[in-house]
């Protein structure tokens, strides 16, 4: 029997519409959210549970000449408290570089600070209490004595050496890349045109609504140590936590409990978090750390810290001939270990331009050092910086060209029909559906419609703006992201499916949940590849003890790589199922199907045994099959993509909004986003995750930004005073999707997560910076405050 | 973070909350509604030894209308002064500024007793009360006094209460029909701290203002009685030339401070601009819309 | 340093509680640490997220802006209680329609949130839903799918008011 008759689910070129997958099945799993009755971290409830805050650096830079914890010891409740020195001796510090980025560079980093601080937020004493409320009691009375040392804070003077942060490095050069396809000086000199202009981006953070979480639980007995961990990456940490802490591997177990939020802020390895196992093992008992808002903002990784100058030549009649960029950003005083701190920037060189044909790219890219918090991957790492920059001069290029911006993209990007496709400077794109995206947003956004109406406002004197940003994202990365380099990062992933006695099918995976669905996903994939109502399907994730190895959720990888995991150990097991029923039955397995919950006659569809029944035979009676006869019922399977490094996405995004010029206010009129991530598994959930993840990029346009002062200290590190997006503020957003499955997996999912953030602040800043043409005002420098408005229209 | 600990009581009456106030002094902090003390005790910005509960003491909560005045007693919740059919009759400045205040959950717990105690400038109520001459009813050890509102703001967090007082009621003079009144702001996101707000009372006899009262939030170290743009609008008809005198007057009347996002500079812009808008709204009908900037 | 403690009785989601407490112990902790009622979250502790929205005699507060001490001799009631009366369960199943949640870590306050919307503006508009809700901080859903909730939820009581919650 051929894949393609076994396979129910997907011929290649077909659109999935069959049973689950294709429709919008709300998630089984959030029902216990919406009763209260999911479990956080915070909610476990541990005997002997002892609970540690930090003492964090309230310096920008600081050696530390004395500490004095005399006092804070004596008071009620404290259990310990430790000093860097001490946790060294249990847990061994990292190096956050990898050797696929050539040349990056980082000072080694301890759970705590040794000598010196290097960011206000840097986690100095460990005070361990019976409450939380005692420990901070105590860390009120542990006293430091501070030289305080120059503050490293703005990125140029980094780049100049002024001062070097770490002296053994011989300058604040974290990691730099260069890009040249050659000859783009002259191909510039010779252009019709050329546009030039300077983006600056506002530092970010993630702001997750549960802060990050880790109950470590040590049994000296077995000297095993059981970690629950609000992570995106169970497997990763369990195999941090044993190299670092020295405990055998199969005496770690990392459990991921349901996690508030994570958006890649839940995906690295963090010096407190670190610590809080190594205390687990020195005290031998359980040990948790839940970070308050407050501390988070100091200490969760922060991101998109960029200054970024970009030209574009370009023919008079609107042929984009090149892009030559220059980026700087800063990454903090260390690169986050494992993944480091080059890939943002790494990602702004890659993707920049991205979705144009053009012959000609020159980038170059800097990763500074500074005393600020650690900048590492955040949700669309990379992408909001490189679209904002592209879009942002491709606009500004149609402008001076006078070609609608729409009738410009139209003119330049990729054509639909020229794929396999691959720029000069190395990326490669199996198939992109940038120009049916773009008819598509045209017609759902009525353009013409706006145009018009944008025309008859601006005659009363009200400015109004589209905005397009057209985008290529990077989702099912290979093990070209992170294992080249060496990090100990899978990028495989596994499902173990498992059909049960009662006919229910258990299904377990290495991708883990942090509310997007994917276990509803792995779930409608199951029951469809099996045969079986999705009811009787159980999903259970983020386990280290019982689910297949994997790399978990991070890149918007959980739908096509653990997705097709599940698909592929779906079709196993169902060939298996198939050879019981054909042993119990006693006839060709060829002429049986699996259809609703039942082994059928493959032409009649006439129910022949219920999987109920074939489970109680193959558990309970196996004596009555024929002799030799060994069902298996459970089965793995492993996916990893191989034929390119990447799944590249692609989509576009258009915003409409109104600027009042006399206040600078941004009103969102509306927002439309037509995304291609391939076969759309639940079109429910992919909204979601399109529609969050604008907001998340509405919130960088509008509001965000971790606002430091001249030394060093975040001076919004409160969520009154770092805006996050709130309901009232934003817009109706409409989805749509083209579907082009990649045919790198049977499952064709590419996807979804970073599309709306990384699109959705480029649309913004047209759409301002198009209601202002009139009036021949700019705004480069997100976010766009009403300040930063006025000023451009010259009225503050 | 956890607030530091402290001691509590929950007194019964005025008299028993000014004998603790009386014993510990600044030592103490009165919690009513608790909705911007406890923000701070969480982040241990403030570590009182005692925490003083008014929250139950009768006689401090409710609207009335007492002759000319309507007597708002100092527990009142921001929502039932938001909800009270008698203020939207008698005094609708506050019925529109209301709204304005945080969120709905934090509307529930406020009063506007606490507001006006810690009389922060970017808050709602403040403006409100000088923009209306109210009066701040204030019990000590020595009994009760009234303070105009005109003259109880006086710096930043400081105002005439002393530590060991209590404010038991917001006197209002009842608005009188034919005075309208506007409340509007500007703030990023629906219920946060404005950048500048404003609250405008006037007549309106033949195009012209009369008795304006103009009070402006977040433009200086206190709520900003704007006096002078008062005086330049007063008697005359709100025409481009009198605006323009008016916008240029707040220049002396308003001290505005910069904030994480916005110049000093631009929030006399935007009160500039608010002003105008205001007036227009005024002249246009006023009360009848909660206004949004 | 000495840790006053004082005894409360409450009423929380029906039952009487009767405990010692910490007066500087918020309510949130209170009903977390102290009852282990956990479906109420701590978010910010300083009143802007929203996630340990509650009621505390009928109306919605923010749980880490009130103490334990100030709830003494009150009703109060958590999204463990109103689930279990049935009180929302037509506005949860159009939660979990509409997937108007991911993480889940807000919901329960949303709930509450919304829940006094439902009970005092029947006919609110989508402007006015966005407006209620705009104290409690999502940051996973983009707000779109939780207004449409509340919005089909408010419709759904207008054309059948007896049917409310159950």
């Amino acid at each position: 029997m051929s894949a393609r008759d076994e396979l129910p689910v997907q011929g290649a070129e077909q659109t999935l519409t069959r049973g689950h997958v294709g429709s919008p099945d709300p998630r089984p799993n959030a029902r216990r959210l919406l009763q209260g009755r999911g479990v956080y971290i915070d909610d476990l409830r541990l005997p002997r549970l002892a609970h540690v805050v930090f003492l964090r650096s309230p310096h920008a830079h600081a050696r530390i000449v004395r500490v004095d914890s005399s006092r804070a010891r004596q008071a009620p409740g404290v259990i310990a408290i430790f000093d860097g020195a001490t946790i060294a001796q249990v847990c061994k510090p990292w190096v956050g570089v990898l050797a696929h980025l050539k040349g990056i560079r980082s000072p080694t980093q301890y759970p705590l600070a040794m000598e010196r601080a290097c960011w206000q937020g840097e986690p100095v004493i460990a005070v361990v209490a019976q409450t939380r409320a005692q420990g901070e009691d105590a860390r009120d009375l542990v006293e430091i004595e501070w030289e305080t040392l120059p503050a490293l804070v703005d990125m140029d003077d980094a780049l100049a050496g002024n001062p070097v942060l770490h002296p053994e490095l011989g300058d604040n050069i974290c990691f730099q890349r260069e890009v040249d396809t050659g000859g783009i000086d002259q191909v510039f000199a010779q252009a019709d045109i050329v546009v030039e202009e300077t983006f600056h981006f506002g530092r970010h953070t993630g702001v997750c609504p549960e802060g990050r979480a880790i109950l470590a639980d040590y049994n000296a007995a077995e000297h095993s140590l059981t970690v629950h961990h609000a992570t995106q990456a169970p497997h990763m940490m369990h195999d941090i936590i044993s190299r670092h802490l020295d405990i055998p591997e199969a005496n770690v177990r990392v459990i991921c409990h349901d996690v508030g939020g994570a958006y890649g802020i839940k995906v690295h390895v963090y010096p407190d978090e670190m610590c809080t196992a190594a205390i687990a093992m020195l005290l031998r008992r359980p040990v948790k750390f839940q970070a308050d808002r407050m501390e988070s903002f100091v200490s969760d990784i922060h991101a998109r810290e960029h200054k970024a100058t970009v030209r574009l030549a370009a023919t008079k009649d609107g042929r984009i001939l090149g892009f030559d960029l220059h980026d700087l950003t800063a990454i903090g005083p260390y690169s986050v270990y494992p993944r480091t701190s080059g890939i943002e920037g790494n990602q702004v060189v890659n993707l920049t331009g991205g979705p144009y044909r053009h012959s000609h790219y020159r980038a170059r890219m800097q990763a500074v050092f500074t005393n600020k918090n650690v900048t590492c991957q955040y949700r669309a790492v990379g992408h909001p910086i490189a679209v904002a920059i592209t879009e942002g001069i491709v606009d500004l290029a149609a402008q001076r060209l006078n070609i609608d911006p729409a009738e410009f993209r139209r003119r330049n990007l990729i054509p639909d029909d020229a794929y396999p496709y691959a720029f000069p400077s190395g990326i490669r794109f199996e198939k992109l559906s940038h120009h049916q995206c773009l008819e598509r947003l045209l017609a759902l956004m009525n353009y013409e419609g706006l145009r018009a109406d944008q025309a008859q406002a601006r005659e009363r004197g009200c400015y109004r703006g589209i905005g397009l940003a057209a985008m290529i994202e990077v989702t099912n990365p290979s093990a070209a992201f992170y294992g080249v380099g060496g990090a100990r990062i899978s990028s495989q992933d596994g499902a173990t499916l498992r059909l049960e006695p009662t006919g229910a099918l258990t299904v377990l995976c290495s991708v883990t949940e942090q509310g997007q669905g994917t276990e509803t996903v792995f779930a409608q994939i199951a029951a469809d590849t099996v045969g079986i109502s999705m009811d009787k399907v159980r999903v259970i994730t983020g386990d280290t003890a019982t689910t297949p190895y994997g790399g978990g959720t991070w890149g918007s990888r959980g739908a096509g790589i653990g997705g097709e995991a599940v698909l592929q150990s779906g079709r196993a097991l169902r060939a298996n199922i198939l050879e019981a029923a054909a042993a119990i039955l006693a006839c060709d397995r060829a002429t049986l199907e699996v259809a609703n919950d039942a082994i059928v006659d493959r032409l009649s569809l006439r129910p022949l045994l219920t999987l109920a029944e074939l489970g109680r035979i193959c558990y309970y009676r196996p004596d009555t099959l024929p002799p030799g006869f060994q069902s298996e019922l459970m089965v793995t399977r492993h996916y990893v993509p191989r034929d390119y490094a990447f799944a590249f996405t692609n989509g576009i995004q258009a915003s409409w909004v109104e600027v009042d010029t006399e206040t600078g206010f941004v009103k969102l009129l509306g927002h439309w986003c037509v995304e291609d991530c391939g076969t759309v598994i639940n079109p429910l959930l992919v909204d979601e995750q399109i529609r969050g993840g604008v907001v998340q990029g509405i919130g960088a346009a509008l509001f965000e930004e971790c606002c430091y002062d001249d030394a060093g200290q975040m001076l919004n590190a409160h969520l009154g005073d770092y805006l996050v997006p709130m309901a009232g503020e934003m817009p109706d957003i409409v989805c749509a999707h083209v579907q082009t499955p990649t045919h790198t997996s049977e499952l064709g999912a590419k996807g979804a997560g970073e599309a709306g953030t990384a699109g959705a602040p480029a649309a913004v800043m047209n759409a301002i910076n198009d209601a202002l043409v009139p009036l021949e005002a700019r705004v480069t420098a997100q976010p766009f405050t009403p300040e930063r408005i006025l000023a451009a229209l010259g009225r503050v | 973070m956890k607030p530091s600990a402290f001691d509590y009581v929950r007194p019964s009456s005025v008299d028993e909350a000014i004998a603790h106030l009386e014993q510990f002094g600044d030592r103490a902090k009165v919690i009513a509604g608790g909705q911007t003390l406890m923000a701070t005790l969480n982040m241990r910005l403030s570590a009182p030894e005692l925490l003083v509960d008014i929250g139950r003491i009768p006689g401090l909560s409710g609207i009335e209308v007492r002759g000319s005045l309507v007597s708002i007693g100092a527990l009142t919740t921001h929502r039932e002064i938001e909800r009270s059919a008698l203020l939207a009759r008698h005094v609708p400045l506050l019925t529109q500024a209301a709204p304005h205040i945080a969120h709905a959950a934090i509307r529930n717990s406020g009063t506007i007793g606490g507001s006006i105690a810690f009389a922060d400038p970017a808050a709602e109520w403040p403006a409100c009360c000088l923009a209306l001459d109210a009066v701040i009813v204030i019990r000590g050890a020595g009994g009760e006094r009234r303070v105009p509102a005109r003259n109880y703001f006086h710096n930043l967090y400081e105002t005439d209460l002393s530590a060991t007082e209590i404010i038991t009621a917001i006197e209002c003079p009842i608005t009188p029909p034919a005075r309208r009144s506007v409340f509007l702001e500007l703030a990023r996101r629906q219920g946060d701290y404005a950048i500048v707000g404003l609250a405008l009372l006037a007549r309106i006899d033949a195009d012209k203002l009369h008795e304006v009262a103009l009070a402006f939030v977040g433009a200086g170290p206190t709520p900003m009685l704007a006096t002078t743009a008062m005086t330049a609008l007063e008697g005359r008809t709100p025409d481009a030339e009198t605006l323009h005198a008016a916008r240029e007057a707040l220049t002396r009347d308003l001290d505005p401070g910069p904030d994480l996002y916005t110049s000093a500079a631009t929030k006399r812009h935007l009160a500039g601009v608010l002003l105008g808008r205001a007036i227009a709204q005024l002249m246009s009908g006023g009360d009848q819309t909660h206004g949004t900037a | 340093m000495a840790l006053p403690e004082t005894e409360i009785t409450l009423r929380v989601n029906g039952e009487t509680v009767r405990k010692r407490v910490e007066p500087r112990q918020h309510l949130i902790d209170f009903l977390r640490e102290g009852l282990d009622l956990t479906g109420s979250h701590v978010g910010c502790e300083h009143g802007v997220c929203g996630a340990c929205t509650v009621r505390v005699d009928g109306r919605i507060v923010r749980g880490c802006l009130m103490l334990a001490v100030q709830a003494d001799g009150r009703s109060v009631e958590t999204i463990e209680g109103v689930s279990d009366s049935g009180e929302l369960a037509d506005l949860q199943h159009a939660f979990h329609q509409r997937n108007a949640l991911q993480c889940g870590f807000c919901t329960p306050g949303m709930l509450l949130c919304a829940g006094e919307l439902l009970a005092t503006t029947p006919a609110a508009t989508r402007e006015q839903i966005r407006e209620h809700i705009s104290g409690n901080y999502c940051r996973c859903t983009g707000y779109q799918a939780i207004v449409d909730a509340i919005e089909t939820t408010l419709a759904s009581r207008r054309a059948n008011p007896a049917g409310a919650g159950t």
